[in-house]
Formats: structure tokens, sequence, C-alpha cells
């Protein structure tokens, strides 16, 4: 069993989780993932790492109530435990394998966009660590939504915080700050965007006519995670990708999103369906109107 | 009673069978049993020893099943076979033992398989448990995957007085016995799950959860964490595609992938979270053992399935029982066929497949007739789902991270047939990581070699 040793409400649906786990904490790095299993009825769900403490033996998961599991996961308290909980999985994100000089180098950006500020989050810290410059464009639907800003302000060189409705920072998306900082004539050879699919690929859209190369990290539908059950593959270049082994992070300008998006629609109703169980119990009988009823 | 004829074995009916997930074949009573024992000739040079890859001393328990001492029985059985309620239900005993068998010349072979079930099911009913005597040595070693490669070798050492660790990718321990094969086949709970609790009686600590080439590295296992010698028998790995147009599309499965999700993550299970998709038309592309068990799935799940395979019945790799008891549940086989394009609606779904007619040539160089296709015979066939089963490549995790260890060209980890030794000293390999996607039997046996292969050297050392 794997305990969980702090939980905090970062925002609406949004959750923080300290979970100990040592031989993940041990070997993990910025960019990899976990998959954590609640008991023995739970999905396996894939995770980006979102912080890690050697010492303790713990790793931080940062989720969003999306499907019934996230849903049910929610509900987990300090001193709860997960049944299972592996990783790290997948590669290390580039950067931290690049060399420090080279590094040091380039000018970077980071566009994170809802719970994607979470795993921006140990790229940037890792980069501040080690003494590399690095931009921050934090976006989100509003201010409510926002988390982690305190700390990501003080590991970014600079940070710009949007919100869609304006509630907050500069109001825009992503995609318009990141337009008006090159605008101002701020430039930049290297951006990572992380966050959901659709906000990817628009950056993606833009990185691509300023010329900028761009990595996204990639969270397809994943069962084992390991390089087993090809659920999480994609095309990259025109070539079939494994998320699980081969990535997560891939070249964004060469990311088919289209696809990928349609994929990840897949268990939608499926998992609609297991959400309403969840929520209504015995009670549903296909009353809602959305889902056909159990078949 | 017939001599010549085996005594035949009860099974669900399959119009029943077809809609539930408990176990096909109901295998022997303990009359039966005996009954069949009795048709053993006893050879004092047997010859279905030689065709058992992990040698098991066949006349000498079915002997004592003749006795009905079934306790003996299985202690025999036992000392060869580490999965014996597994390996009477899995392994291909047609072309192995039985195909070797004296009675089979004339009628019949003896139903080997069939009464090592039932002494291990006998076995198990009892709440008997195998036994080593064997004083622990205190010297480590290390085995990477639970699955049937693994847990032999690992019972093997132990028995040996070793002290093994297995570790383990997923969640639960048994590998392909868990994640592949399903449970009408091979009940998880009742047979899998029991076997590995044997194992672990033997003194074998099993931890999961951990990923070798990423939670830690063999490497590492070897110099921080005090293991002699390590055993890979990581399975195999990435599925394969055809690289035809639609293959992204969804509804495009890897047999692995809709396997997993109902074997190990139980998704045909109401209150498990794990979502499947219960298509109305499957096709099921592929015509081995992990095609036939998909199909079987599918059609469990509520689909009209269809077996798409490019060359005739005689050249199937499936098991002909396997075969036979998917025509038997309404699996429609569509042979000398092959797919040319999978066809996508509007918002990205499968709606349909095209496919090829197709004629045998002249043999290849597996010796197997080459499917030829016949010119302007495409047809288009309406389904909502395809689930691909051709096979795998190996997994990169564990070549990848391991310094000195040694690949062929297929990405196959290179091991020595006889021992499991690989390239790199203390590293011992075998199953599916070393042949690429093969029988559990095979795997047991390469985790049989390995084990001796282990003790050879450690010994030495």
């Amino acid at each position: 069993m794997y305990p969980i040793v702090k939980k905090e409400k970062l925002a609406d649906r949004i959750f923080l989780m300290d979970v100990r786990a040592p031989r993940v904490a041990k070997t993990c790095e910025p960019g990899q993932f976990v998959i954590v299993k609640i008991d023995e009825e739970g999905e396996r769900i894939p995770l980006t790492i979102c912080d890690y403490d050697r010492a303790a033996g713990t790793i931080t998961i940062v989720f969003q109530t999306v499907g019934a599991s996230t849903e049910r996961m929610q509900y987990l308290k300090e001193g709860d435990a997960f049944m299972d909980f592996v990783g790290p999985l997948g590669c290390a994100s580039e950067l931290v394998t690049m060399d420090i000089e080279e590094l040091k180098k380039k000018k970077i950006v980071f566009i994170a966009g809802g719970v994607g500020t979470a795993p921006v989050y140990p790229q940037v810290k890792w980069l501040h660590a080690h003494g590399v410059d690095c931009d921050v464009i934090m976006g989100s639907r509003t201010k409510e939504l926002l988390f982690f800003t305190e700390q990501m302000e003080k590991v970014a060189t600079n940070l710009y915080v949007t919100t869609d409705d304006g509630s907050y920072g500069f109001c825009g998306m992503g995609t318009d700050q990141l337009q008006a900082l090159v605008d101002a004539g701020r430039t930049y050879n290297h951006c990572v965007a992380i966050g959901p699919m659709i906000m990817m690929k628009f950056v993606c859209l833009l990185t691509k006519k300023l010329e900028i190369p761009t990595i996204v990290s990639m969270n397809p539908i994943m069962v084992d995670g390991t390089g087993m059950c090809g659920a999480c593959r994609l095309t990259v270049g025109g070539e079939v990708k494994f998320a699980c082994v081969d990535g997560p992070e891939f070249d964004g300008h060469l990311v088919d999103f289209d696809q990928a998006m349609k994929r990840q629609q897949l268990y939608k109703t499926e998992e609609g369906k297991a959400m309403l169980r969840l929520a209504e119990g015995d009670t549903h009988h296909g009353g809602c109107g959305h889902c056909g009823g159990e078949k | 009673m017939d001599v010549l004829k085996k005594v035949p074995v009860k099974e669900q009916e399959p119009q029943v069978r077809a809609q539930n997930f408990e176990e096909v074949c109901l295998g022997y009573d303990a009359k039966e049993a005996v009954s069949e024992s009795e048709r053993c000739l006893n050879c004092k040079n047997a010859q279905c020893v030689k065709g058992c890859p992990v040698a098991i001393d066949i006349p000498g328990f079915i002997s004592e099943i003749k006795n009905e001492n079934f306790e003996k029985a299985y202690e025999i059985l036992s000392a060869s076979s580490a999965l014996p309620a597994v390996c009477g239900r899995v392994c291909p005993q047609e072309s192995q033992c039985e195909g070797k068998c004296i009675r089979g010349i004339k009628g019949e072979p003896v139903s080997i398989g069939k009464l090592e079930r039932f002494t291990a099911d006998w076995a198990r009913e009892q709440g008997i448990v195998p036994k080593s005597d064997q004083e622990k040595n205190g010297r480590k070693v290390a085995v990477v995957g639970s699955g049937p490669a693994g847990l032999t070798c690992a019972g093997d050492l132990a028995r040996l007085g070793y002290d093994v660790t297995i570790f383990e990718a997923l969640h639960e321990a048994g590998g392909v016995l868990i994640y592949g094969i399903p449970e009408f086949r091979l009940p998880k709970q009742d047979v899998v799950a029991k076997e590995v609790e044997n194992v672990k009686a033997l003194g074998v600590k099993i931890e999961t959860n951990v990923v070798i080439g990423q939670s830690t590295t063999i490497d590492e296992l070897m110099e921080e964490e005090g293991f002699e010698a390590v055993f890979i028998g990581s399975g195999a790995g990435l599925p394969r595609f055809m690289g035809i147009p639609g293959e992204q599309a969804n509804g495009v499965f890897s047999a692995n992938e809709f396997l997993t999700r109902n074997n190990l993550m139980k998704a045909f299970r109401e209150e498990y979270d794990t979502p499947i998709m219960k298509g109305k038309n499957v096709a099921v592309v592929g015509g081995g053992n992990v095609a036939m068990d998909a199909a079987r799935t599918a059609l469990r799940l509520g689909a009209n399935v269809h077996i798409v395979y490019r060359r005739s019945e005689a050249e199937l790799p499936a098991r002909v029982e396997e075969v036979h008891h998917a025509k038997e549940e309404g699996v429609i086989f569509d042979l000398l066929t092959n797919p040319v394009e999978i066809l996508v609606d509007e918002n990205g779904w499968v709606k349909g497949m095209t496919c090829i007619r197709m004629e045998l040539g002249e043999p290849d160089a597996s010796g197997r007739r080459s499917p030829v296709e016949v010119a302007g015979s495409e047809f288009e066939i309406e389904l909502d789902t395809v689930i691909m089963s051709l096979g795998t490549s190996p997994n990169p995790l564990i070549s990848s991270t391991t310094k000195g260890l040694e690949t062929n060209r297929r990405k196959c980890i290179v091991a020595q047939e006889e021992t499991g030794e690989t390239s790199k000293p203390g590293v011992f390999a075998g199953g599916d990581a070393v042949t690429g996607a093969a029988t559990v039997i095979l795997a047991m046996g390469a985790g049989k070699a390995a084990a001796k292969g282990i003790h050879a050297y450690l010994s030495g050392k």
C-alpha cells in the first residue's frame, strides 16, 4: 500500500497529494509519470509527476476530477492509501538530460494550461536549481482555477499569469500572451507546452509560425503504461509512437493532435456511465436520458 | 469402455458458455481420472516425457493416479512443474506429451493434460501446498517478471535454497496468465492466484509495481541491493499493427489492450471501473491463440465475431482445441482473407473494413505456404471494432538500461538455450523476452533451464 501523507485542495476540482512511494521517489525525473490505482476495482490512472522528495520518499501528484476514477480519488484522505502506485514511467524530460551549459544558452518559455501547471512546475524548479533561466506562462479559465502561482513565482525568471475571462492577470489565452511577448521583442528558441490537447495544438500552431521548437507532453488513454497494450499510440511525424515508452514528451510540431483528440473520446460514454452510476448508485437506470441506460 | 478413446471430459454447453466467463472445460472427477489413467501403458522409455519442455515424470504421476494415491501424484507433478494447474489447462499437449504418446499411434493418446489438471485441482481442493525442506543458503537472486518463466525459475531456485525476489511491473502477479489468458480458459482466483501462492509457499517474495528499467535497473539490483544473479523473464512487448490506413481510428485495439482490459482490469464485471468497448460487430485479425482468446472474449461481451486470417485453416497457429471451441461458440472464420483498409466514419470511429481474398502459393522459409492476393477480389465488411492480434515486438525498457546486455536484430535478448546465460555475467534470461511470443510451457522450460544455469553459475562462484 502507498499511503497519502498530505492532501490539499488546490482549486475547484483540482487536488494535490503527496504519496509515499520510495522506489519511485528514488529514481524519478521531471517529465515522467506514475500510474495509480485506488483499490481492487479501480482503473489504472496515469498522472504526471508534479514534484518529488527523495529523502522523504514521497511523490506529489495533482489531479482534476474528470472521470469516474478521479471522482472517486478526491474522497481519499490523508492517512488513506493507494493500493497500487507504479513508476516512474516514460522518459525524463529532454531538458534534464541536456548539457547544462548548452541549456543556459537557450531562451526557454513554458506554457502551462489548466492542470498542466502541475507537470510544468518540476521542470521549472529543476532548471532554477541548475541555474537555468526560463519564462513561464500559466493560464486557466478563471481566477478560481489558478494554483501554484506562488511556488512558480519563486522558480520562474518571469511569470505571466493569464485567465480567459480576465479575472486575474493577462486577459486571454496562453497563446495570446506568447504572441504579445514576442511582439514586444522577446525572443525564445525553446518552448514546452503542457495542458489540454486542444491548448497544446494551438500553441504548436503558433510556435510553428514563430519558428520556436516546441515540446509537448501527451496524455492519451493508457492501461498498463509499460509498453504492452498499445492503447496510448499516437502518430508523430507519420510514425506510430507509444506515449508510455517513447514519450510522454514529443516534438509538438510533429504530433497529429486531431487524431489524438479523437482517440481521447474513445471511452467518454463508458466513463460518463460509470460516473453516473457512482453519483446515483442503484437509482440510476438510464433516467438521465443521456446515456441510453444500462444495456 | 473403448480403450482406444480418451475418457470424455465434461464441458459447458457452447450456447451456455458463449454467454458467460465461467470455465469452459469442467475437468475429470476422481473416477474419470482413474479410469483414464488406466489407459497409460507406463512405458519404460517414456516418449511423453521427452515431449514435455519441463520433463515431468508423466508415467510416474499417472501410475499414482491409478493407485488412487493422488497426493503422491501431486508430489511427483509439482517436483517438475511450478504451475501444474495452469499447464493442464493451457499447454498444447497435442504437439508435446500427448503427441508422442504410444497410445496415440493407434487410437487417441492418453489425456495427459486433463490428468495433470485433475491432480493439481485435487491438491488445491485438499489444501495441499508443495513443500521444500531445502535449507536456505541466504544467497539472493532477483527474477524480473512473474509470468510463467519467472514463476518457474523462482520456484526452482527457492527449492535449491536461494533467497528469491520476483519484481513484477503490474499490480498483480502472474504475467500473461493474469492479463492475457481469459477467465474462461484459466480461472484467475481459483487457479492462477493459488499457483502463485504455491510459489510463495516455497519462500519466494513477490514485489509488485516495480518496473525494472524504470523503478530500478538490473545494474542497481546487483550493485546496490545485493542480488548475485538476475533472471529476466519480462515477456513480450509492444503490440504490432499492420500499417494499413485507418488503424488509428477509434475502435481499433491491440489484442493485448482488449484482453488486458477484460482480464487484468476485469472490465467484464460491473463493479470494476475500467471500461471496455463492447462491440456489435467485431473482427479479430490473426489466427493464433491470442486471436482466439480475443474473439471468444468479444463474443462473451455480446458481439458477432469474425476471425480474419490470411492463410487457410490448416495453417492456423492456434491450438486445435481453441479453434474448435471458438467455432462451437459461434465465432465465424473468414479464412484466406486479409484486411487492406479500415474504414472510418466522419467522427473517427471504425465503420468497416475492406478485405481481399487470398490463395496459397509456394511454401515460404518457414515451410508454410505463403498467401498471395487474388486480384480484384476486394470486399467490405461492416464493423465497429477491429482487434489486431499480430504478435508483439520486444519491450526496450530492460535492454536499453542494462549495460552489456546483448540483443539480436529482432531486439530480443540473446541467451543460451541450455542455461539462459546472456552476454552479461550473472544475468540470465528466458521466455518471450528471448524468443519473441511463444507458449506458456516453453517459457516455463526456459525458466527451468535458467534456474539450473543460475545454480551452476553461483555454485562455481
